[in-house]
């Protein structure tokens, strides 16, 4: 594929708001994990990596229609590192409709009918008032949020796969620049806590007690987080800066196994590697290092592992970033693309955190520490329940 | 600055199911104006390509789509291992939903494993990935009333830029009260469409896909104009018409405003 510039980009999580938050959480390997203390949510013993000031940050009268934690999430992100004003300058240059929204979310604004349920009309069982579906409930939330903050009048589209959902958007989002649809795209994800997710989860046996601890031999499960993850990608510039960050390729692929445990070999996971290596033009030893999904499941690591000893050997350093932010979902591809792209430009690579004993049967170069080494191209694997996987190939413009 | 972009494909299958639209095969008279429409509830099977463990899991979305991915893909008799697939739905299984949040609200919120992972909305997807055995790229789609817009745009893409064979998966199904009375979905209904790179024997239509500012056309047939407009999958059906009318046409459909979609269809004469 046509290599794509990540021209801007800003995150929030539980690290903080911003890149320069991000960036000094990951330098000092701070985790943002903290014990369980969610809306009404007392008889789950896990913990959350928890956005702060969500709350606290309500959304401008002419967007009250939105109003729900996600697009707070959302509205809290774009206002973070000049990415507004990012957006606003590509739509001078394109024009309203050749600037695209492609965002990833598993589940939008759910929060919201959540908590309307408990005030259903006793007598009626009706919902509120002043629930509004569309804008909040409904999948496409967050797309139709942004494209309308931005007056926007383009194509836009949420893409919805679970935990790859925001990597999926830089793949689709190529396409469509590819084919002349668009000429920038605003990618990335949003994902929120909400009572689905937890007791879900939870359901499963797969949150953690404590803070989640990526390919320890004595992983427990994950600690579910939340995100903002927003990046304007355009073709590149003439002249690029030293630390301009580029999207060389990506990869997609479907386990065709199980609905909510990966491929027992990691198949679909290599697959999606090998498709996102092959997009980008690049050979296994190209890749300096590897952002992992890395859910802390027992099942996943070991999974996703084995698919990359099978490619890798033991031969690039990987860790995943979710002992520091938790797993953030349909926002996960997005943050952790990010991550990459701050390692890229920031020339160190981060280790992860929480993992105290790596598992020994997982023969892959594990990092716990951060490494002063300046990755030229990193790998980043987002997979999802139903059998979902999308790799990113990112890499220095120069 | 305005640059007429045209994605082109060639369109091998296609599957359909709707009230009163049992499924593409049957309903084409009937799309075509030379059968009466009769309303009547939709009935859709369990997908036998499902294991029994699986297909018990199964909700009426799940079933919608996967119902229409093996019409579009056993009309087009094509290999689902080698197509790419892109599912596009406003909701997923409304029904699964709605029991979540009436357990979450109530004193015990424990919810069963099953639901959860039937809560995705790329729950179909998967279940289609299990079902066929395609590893191929998936992916799933929500743009609200403009779902089978969105939908359509991503699977030409694909075709044009990635030269993939890509199905195409569209489909919703009516939640109950009370969501119901905040969203009315009326009834469940699905499209699919087998959309191919390259012309084969199979081919029905070569059709061309632009943006476009015009209004989207409605169905001369009332009830099945009730559907288009209360339905966001059935927003594709004035192409589905159009192709059982086999006259080379252009329709518009419905996508976000202020954009629509425009779409050239030639008919594949064959022998």
């Amino acid at each position: 594929m046509n290599s794509l510039w990540l021209s801007h980009f800003t995150a929030a999580s539980c690290l903080g708001h911003g890149l320069d938050a991000t960036l000094a959480a990951l330098r000092a390997q701070k985790s943002g994990l903290a014990p369980c203390a969610f809306e009404t949510v007392t008889d789950l013993a896990t913990y959350l990596g928890e956005v702060a000031g969500v709350d606290q940050a309500p959304l401008p009268a002419s967007l009250a229609e939105y109003e729900c934690r996600n697009n707070r999430l959302a509205f809290l992100g774009l206002r973070q590192d000049g990415f507004s004003a990012a957006v606003e300058s590509a739509i001078a240059r394109h024009g309203r409709r050749r600037v695209g929204v492609l965002l990833g979310t598993s589940t939008s604004g759910i929060l919201q009918t959540e908590q309307a349920y408990r005030r259903r009309d006793p007598a009626s069982g009706a919902l509120p008032d002043d629930f509004h579906y569309r804008t909040t409930h409904n999948t496409f939330s967050v797309a139709d949020f942004v494209r309308t903050a931005f007056n926007l009048e383009g194509p836009a589209v949420v893409v919805s796969t679970a935990c790859s959902s925001s990597a999926k958007v830089f793949a689709s989002a190529a396409r469509m620049i590819s084919a002349g649809l668009i000429d920038a795209a605003i990618v990335g994800g949003v994902d929120s806590l909400c009572l689905t997710t937890l007791y879900g989860f939870n359901s499963l046996e797969l949150l953690s007690p404590e803070p989640c601890r990526p390919y320890d031999v004595d992983r427990n499960g994950i600690s579910i987080g939340e995100a903002a993850a927003f990046i304007l990608l355009e073709r590149p510039a003439d002249s690029l800066d030293a630390d301009a960050v580029l999207l060389l390729g990506a990869g997609e692929s479907s386990d065709a196994h199980h609905m909510s445990s990966p491929h027992p070999e990691g198949l679909g996971a290599h697959m999606a590697m090998v498709a996102a290596l092959k997009a980008a033009g690049l050979q296994p030893a190209d890749i300096d290092y590897i952002n992992l999904h890395g859910t802390a499941t027992p099942s996943n690591d070991a999974a996703e592992g084995r698919a990359v000893a099978a490619l890798f050997g033991d031969a690039v350093p990987c860790s995943s970033t979710k002992g520091a932010t938790g797993h953030t979902l349909g926002a996960a591809g997005g943050l952790e693309a990010i991550i990459s792209a701050l390692a890229l430009q920031q020339g160190f690579l981060p280790g992860g955190v929480n993992t105290r004993h790596v598992d020994p049967d997982i023969p892959i170069q594990y990092l716990t520490a951060n490494r002063q080494v300046a990755p030229r191209r990193v790998l980043s694997n987002s997979f999802g329940f139903g059998g979902t996987n999308c790799s990113l190939v990112l890499g220095r413009a120069v | 600055m305005s640059k007429a972009v045209k994605l082109t494909a060639y369109l091998d299958g296609i599957g359909l199911i709707g009230p009163g639209l049992d499924s593409w095969l049957a309903a084409q008279p009937i799309l075509a104006g030379t059968a009466p429409y009769e309303s009547r509830p939709l009935t859709v099977a369990a997908p036998q390509s499902l294991p029994p463990a699986e297909r018990r899991r199964t909700g009426l979305a799940i079933k919608v789509a996967l119902a229409v991915a093996q019409e579009a893909v056993a009309a087009g008799q094509l290999d689902a291992r080698q197509l790419a697939a892109v599912f596009s739905s406003s909701g997923a299984d409304n029904d699964n939903c709605d029991a979540i949040c009436k357990t979450l609200a109530s004193e015990d919120r424990s919810i069963s494993p099953t639901r959860f992972h039937n809560s995705v909305h790329n729950a179909p997807a998967g279940y289609w990935g299990i079902a066929s055995g395609a590893m191929t790229p998936a992916t799933v789609l929500c743009a609200h009333d403009g779902s089978f817009g969105a939908g359509l745009l991503e699977a030409l893409t694909q075709v044009a830029v990635e030269g993939w064979g890509t199905l195409l998966v569209t489909y919703d199904m009516p939640y109950p009260d009370p969501l119901h009375t905040k969203r009315p979905l009326p009834a469940a209904f699905g499209i699919a469409l087998a959309l191919m790179p390259e012309r084969s024997a199979q081919s029905l239509a070569r059709i061309e896909l632009s943006l476009a500012d015009d209004a989207p056309d409605a169905l001369a047939e009332p009830e099945l104009e009730a559907l288009r407009r209360a339905i966001p999958c059935a927003r594709g059906l004035p192409l589905l018409q159009a192709l059982a009318r086999g006259t080379e046409t252009r329709v518009v459909l419905d996508y976000l405003a202020p954009l629509s979609l425009a779409i050239t269809i030639e008919p594949e004469h064959r022998g």
